[in-house]
């Protein structure tokens, strides 16, 4: 069956529902198998020391923090040239999970940054490009909510979607760019990762086990905002039939 | 076997390592626990009313 047949909402609610408990199964399956490798098998970091298993739960989540934003500026872009039905309803449905991811990534950092570097904050070029994430996350999703109408609330949505975009290389080039105090790319390097085998598996494992369960997620809330506009298009039919 | 209040204690940043485990997990159950309710709840008044538009007479001209 042809790609495209799936931009019918009803059709594609249809795979979603066969989908969902595939992907929320493996999603936890890897979430538990993640977890016990950075808890139990990863070793101590030389110099930090039990404090980098942190790692695990704070370099996915930001990953996920950028990913999600980029599937959501993707979509809109999808939404704005091809009018694809779907589009919209996925980046709406990605909002709140990529804000959820953001906030981990702050919160994960700051329990990092105080044993590490003594502050919970500090205003280095990298923390403060995820901050104003987190903001363009809170932005997009009041601004659905803001705007009655629709048709203008839609349009607006895709915009302020694109327009945060860019944000997303200052975040992860932020380390090269500027003079911060988070340490640079170990992971997505020219040259290769430079962390060790032993905790980069664990650190994989939970990347993973999080873009599974975004997937998940993703197809659980557009499933729900699918029906939500059934049911209002619905209601909508009834209140202008002749009485 | 591991030696449980070593594990625990995480060579002293059990406060920091510890609440970033626990505020992932929860959030992330919280947010899937949500997303399932939302969508079970709206496929159900969905269908529930499309079936009652549907046995309803046809007014539509």
């Amino acid at each position: 069956m042809p790609v495209l047949a799936y931009a019918n909402p009803e059709r594609f609610a249809r795979l979603a529902r066969s989908l969902t408990p595939w992907l929320l199964g493996s999603a936890v399956g890897l979430l538990l198998a993640g977890l016990f490798l950075g808890l139990f098998l990863a070793p101590p970091d030389y110099q930090q020391g039990d404090a980098a298993r942190i790692m695990y739960v704070h370099v996915p989540a930001a990953w996920m923090a950028m990913f999600v934003y980029g599937c959501m500026a993707l979509a809109s872009a999808v939404a704005f040239i091809w009018k694809h039905p779907l589009a919209d309803v996925a980046a709406k449905a990605s909002a709140p999970i990529g804000c959820i991811f953001t906030a981990l990534a702050l919160i994960t950092g700051m329990l990092w940054g105080k044993p590490m570097w003594g502050a919970w904050w500090v205003w280095d070029a990298r923390l403060t490009s995820v901050l104003i994430l987190f903001f363009m996350y809170l932005g997009y999703i009041v601004l659905w909510n803001a705007i009655e109408d629709p048709a203008r609330a839609v349009r607006a949505a895709r915009i302020l979607a694109l327009v945060g975009a860019i944000n997303i290389p200052i975040i992860k080039f932020s380390v090269d760019w500027w003079n911060t105090l988070h340490q640079g790319a170990s992971v997505f390097r020219a040259d290769g990762p430079s962390i060790t085998g032993s905790m980069l598996i664990p650190l994989l494992v939970m990347a993973v086990a999080y873009n599974v369960l975004y997937a998940a997620l993703l197809l659980i809330r557009m499933r729900a905002e699918i029906a939500e506009r059934r049911l209002r298009s619905i209601r909508l039919g009834l209140e202008f039939e002749p009485k | 076997m591991t030696d449980w209040s070593t594990f625990f204690a995480m060579g002293g940043y059990a406060a920091y390592v510890w609440p970033a485990y626990a505020i992932s997990v929860v959030s992330l159950l919280a947010l899937a626990i949500a997303s399932w309710t939302w969508m079970t709840r709206a496929e159900r008044l969905a269908s529930s009313s499309k079936s009652a538009e549907e046995t309803a007479p046809e007014t539509k001209p």
